[in-house]
């Protein structure tokens, strides 16, 4: 498995945010992670991304996940 | 994708009920699938749990976290997918998740817990997620700056409210009933607060925008007047339903949507097992869905072990 580009953009309060850092952390994938509830232009990238507004969403090499969907994130982090 | 298609017991949900009765499954060391969306089911929501004995205060977020933990040390074979049909079959179950994929047991059991109620109106579909949300943890920040409506007067909206009015310069609070039904230290913080507009004896009847969320339209019940608000989030906070539509031809619901299952967690019809608050047990407690969860699965081994066909012990040993 190659280093994958992984962005999460969360808010503090938010427990699928949450468990999606707990998932990560425990694959050992590393991330960025944005607050959205702070960082305005980091909303804005959100939401020009995901073409919504709402927590969490998860950029795994510019493929849009929204919310905390396992299968798929398992998926894009499988690919070579 | 999961190991096998048939297994002695599926679990259908990993809230509480559902993660317990995986504990108790796997120490009787019977093949078990647990069918899921997410692990933690309602249990997640709670800001702060205080009830759950051995933790003075814990997170909701934190409690689901153990559980997994605990789940996880047995060998539980967990798939993420939705649970759209649950049939009989001459050996037992067979259970249709979203994915096409299906699945075989002898028993099982429903943990799948609730869902937030939707308002059911024209424009709700289209905007979830873009405007409309049923997660006020998750995303009131989201909202900062903005006009926001929330409705229902019970203890989560209020909740969404109390969040909402500090950083959002005016709230319109909608309730259809003549009054809240929150908690008073809830009213009284909501109507303490200049930027809140409360609305009772009012419906929402559509929700509309472009990209996002731009406004709603309400109906004051009393008067039959419309009025369109502007706003950019509408948080939907009208009580849950059970996650029980794919029983309906084996057990009849209750008035409320949910299973009716006796002291024993068993539904009536052989080998079909319910747990949580998905059932008719009035309680909707962690600690209750939790104990419901070890009943249900203890239920379905007695059920199993008196079953005339034999376990599949062949495949327990070849696993180890």
């Amino acid at each position: 498995m190659s280093a994958k580009n992984v962005v999460v953009y969360s808010t503090p309060t938010c427990p699928y945010c949450h468990q999606v850092k707990e998932y990560l952390k425990n694959k050992g994938v590393e991330f960025v992670e944005y607050n959205v509830a702070t960082d305005m232009e980091a909303r804005n990238a959100m939401v020009q991304k995901s073409g919504q507004l709402g927590v969490p969403v998860i950029d795994v090499d510019g493929n849009i996940v929204v919310g905390f969907n396992r299968a798929k994130l398992e998926e894009l982090l499988a690919k070579a | 994708m999961a190991k096998r298609s048939h297994y002695d017991l599926i679990i259908i949900g990993a809230g509480p009920a559902g993660m317990t009765a995986g504990v108790y499954a796997a120490r009787k060391q019977i093949s078990t699938l647990i069918l899921t969306e997410n692990v933690g089911g309602q249990a997640l929501w709670s800001s702060g749990v205080e009830n759950y004995l051995g933790y003075i205060y814990i997170t909701g977020a934190e409690l689901v976290q153990k559980f997994e933990e605990h789940l996880r040390t047995f060998d539980v074979e967990l798939e993420f997918d939705r649970v759209v049909g649950l049939h009989r079959t001459e050996e037992g179950f067979r259970v249709d998740a979203q994915s096409g994929e299906s699945y075989t047991a002898r028993a099982v059991i429903v943990a799948a817990g609730k869902s937030p109620r939707l308002l059911d109106v024209p424009g709700e579909k289209e905007f979830t997620g873009r405007g409309v949300t049923y997660c006020s943890t998750c995303d009131a920040p989201l909202f900062a700056g903005m006009d926001v409506a929330v409705v229902g007067g019970g203890n989560s909206g209020l909740d969404a409210v109390v969040q909402l009015m500090r950083i959002c310069p005016k709230v319109y609070l909608i309730e259809i009933t003549p009054t809240l039904r929150a908690d008073e230290v809830l009213q009284e913080k909501v109507r303490s607060a200049k930027n809140v507009e409360i609305m009772t004896r009012t419906a929402v009847r559509e929700i509309h925008g472009d990209n996002f969320v731009t406004g709603i339209t309400v109906e004051n019940l009393e008067t039959r007047t419309l009025r369109t608000i502007d706003v950019k989030g509408v948080f939907v906070e009208i009580g849950l339903v059970p996650n029980a539509d794919f029983v309906k031809e084996l057990v009849a619901l209750n008035r409320y949507g949910e299973i009716p299952v006796d002291c024993g967690a068993w539904t009536g019809v052989p080998g079909l097992y319910a747990a949580g608050d998905v059932t008719d047990v009035p309680e909707k407690q962690i600690i209750c869905a939790a104990g419901d969860g070890a009943k249900a699965a203890l239920g379905a081994y007695s059920y199993l072990v008196r079953l005339p066909v034999s376990l599949d012990w062949s495949d327990q040993r070849t696993k180890q």
